[in-house]
């Protein structure tokens, strides 16, 4: 099947009609393919998401991951240019990125403004790109967006291979990592190589972007590497407790959003990232709430 | 320079006997306004135990029940007296709480000479004399030297051996009593400075009122010991 007539499956209004019987939809749902491969790449995507964004929220890097995906466009644009699946190009344009970014360093003032400037010039060359491309549309729409649901079984082994690539990153840099995030000057001063443990944080934030792309798109990324990490930051103390709730947040709203999927024609990546949305907002409404109750206890 | 991230313009430096090395083990700092709010889900401890092996590649392999820390990261919270708030996240914590906590990070690698930048910046007088209280007692406990950069003496008055005043491109040295006078730091600043001194022998500097004062203090635990006493 096509990626086109994937993209109608999935947009020719419900693709089935809600049961009470959950569990025969369900047996029903996981029976296609392309089902099956969207629930496992979405896993994926929703570990390394979480973890990932554990350190992206840590870091306050949130922007050079947001830069990071959009330069993935312009990769992923050119590879549909020149013929080649998106990821290829997503992950080179990422990665190469990615190093550069992290060689900025944490600390140069104008390292924002620097990343701003090349995401510009890489948004550019995407519309380019775009323009080279005659075939339809579609295939913008859906790096922009995310098409979960066009994940080819050969999508699906290459996103299992870098996601896991990209956790064993973490993990061999877990503790300086950790240790450059809250406190660079003293892991320096400890020998920490701080630049090189950064251009190869960078470059894992590269791979963690180039998969989550398919899921969620360019432009909803954030709900995937941010939002997750953000809500967790709020409700955990300690950082293993926080890469735990974040990958359940990811994992459940990409869950979730697929299945959902399943009865409503809407885009997935719409699900996901409402989803996520309306668990973050929930948080704050509920640290509000207490904090609130804790100062009226004060008073009285 | 000490901790061997900048080599001297000249001459040779050798800091307990040896040319410093980055990432000695020998030395623990604790720098200037380092900013800790970033950090929202990470503990007291999880700050400590990166003092202990934070430079080591991978993940610390859980060889103990979960709950439990390394005797050296409980010993090193004793010794700074953040024990009780360590099990907290960082960002519910005091400066003061946290100033004494990155004192602990700095102990947990058993070092034998402590650097201090600015310990007491932006702190009240209750946590600036509660910290000075407890360098003081690890220094004699550990029997560590301690550096340290302050710009106000006072809450190290009674627990600092010997002052480095650095002012104007110039340095004294000596004990606070022969340094911090008037007709010393006037030579410093190149200018009339009064030193006044309160009723319970707080010294103020005035004067020169668009310089500020900067003494490099240096504290030896031998001293320490005679000072506490």
């Amino acid at each position: 099947m096509s990626v086109a007539a994937r993209h109608l499956l999935a947009s020719a209004g419900p693709v089935s009609n809600f049961s009470w019987n959950l569990l025969a939809d369900l047996r029903q749902m996981l029976g296609y393919a392309f089902m099956r491969n969207a629930f496992e790449a979405g896993a994926m995507v929703a570990v390394v998401a979480g973890v990932v964004g554990y350190f992206v929220v840590l870091r306050r890097t949130a922007f050079a991951a947001h830069a990071l995906s959009h330069i993935g466009f312009a990769g992923a644009a050119g590879a549909v240019a020149v013929g080649v699946i998106p990821l290829w190009g997503l992950l080179a344009f990422c990665l190469t990125s990615g190093a550069v970014i992290g060689g900025l360093g944490q600390r140069l003032r104008e390292r924002d403004t620097v990343i701003g400037i090349v995401l510009a010039f890489a948004l550019g060359l995407g519309a380019l790109f775009i323009s080279l491309y005659s075939g339809s549309s579609n295939e913008a729409i859906s790096i922009l967006f995310g098409e979960i649901l066009g994940v080819s079984t050969g999508d699906l082994s290459l996103t299992l291979a870098i996601g896991l690539i990209t956790l064993a990153l973490v993990a061999a840099l877990y503790r300086p990592l950790l240790f450059t995030s809250v406190d660079e000057d003293v892991a320096e001063a400890r020998r920490v190589p701080v630049r090189m443990v950064s251009v190869v944080f960078m470059m894992t934030v590269a791979l963690a972007v180039a998969i989550s792309v398919q899921v969620v798109g360019v432009l909803l990324i954030f709900g995937l590497m941010v939002t997750p990490a953000a809500i967790a930051e709020r409700v955990c103390r300690s950082p293993g407790q926080a890469m735990l709730v974040g990958v359940a947040v990811a994992l459940g709203s990409t869950w979730l959003g697929l299945a959902i999927s399943w009865y409503f024609a809407y885009p997935v990546s719409f699900f996901i990232i409402s989803i996520s949305f309306v668990v973050y907002v929930a948080v704050r409404v509920a640290s509000w709430a207490k904090e609130r109750a804790v100062r009226a206890m004060a008073v009285a | 320079m000490l901790l061997g991230l900048l080599p001297p313009l000249a001459g040779e430096l050798r800091v307990l006997g040896s040319s410093p090395r980055r990432g000695s083990a020998h030395i623990g700092y604790v720098p200037q306004g380092r900013n800790l709010e970033a950090a929202v889900a990470f503990r007291g401890v999880d700050l400590v135990g990166l003092g202990l092996d934070g430079h080591r590649w991978g993940f610390r392999v859980p060889t103990r029940p979960r709950r439990e820390l390394p005797s050296s990261v409980t010993e090193a919270l004793e010794a700074a007296g953040a024990s009780e708030y360590a099990r907290r996240r960082i960002g519910e914590m005091s400066g003061g709480e946290r100033q004494r906590l990155m004192l602990a990070q700095a102990l947990v690698s058993k070092p034998q000479l402590l650097l201090l930048d600015e310990p007491f910046a932006n702190l009240d007088v209750r946590h600036q004399s509660v910290m000075a209280a407890v360098v003081a007692e690890v220094a004699v406990e550990q029997s560590l030297s301690v550096v340290l950069v302050a710009h106000d003496i006072n809450p190290l008055r009674r627990v600092v051996d010997r002052v480095c005043y650095v002012a104007g491109g110039g340095v004294a040295i000596g004990t606070p009593e022969e340094v911090v006078t008037g007709p010393v730091l006037s030579r410093l600043y190149g200018g009339p400075v009064e030193v006044l001194t309160d009723s319970r022998g707080r010294r103020f500097v005035v004067g020169l009122e668009e310089e500020t004062a900067h003494p490099h203090a240096r504290s030896r635990a031998s001293v320490v010991e005679g000072a506490v006493r």
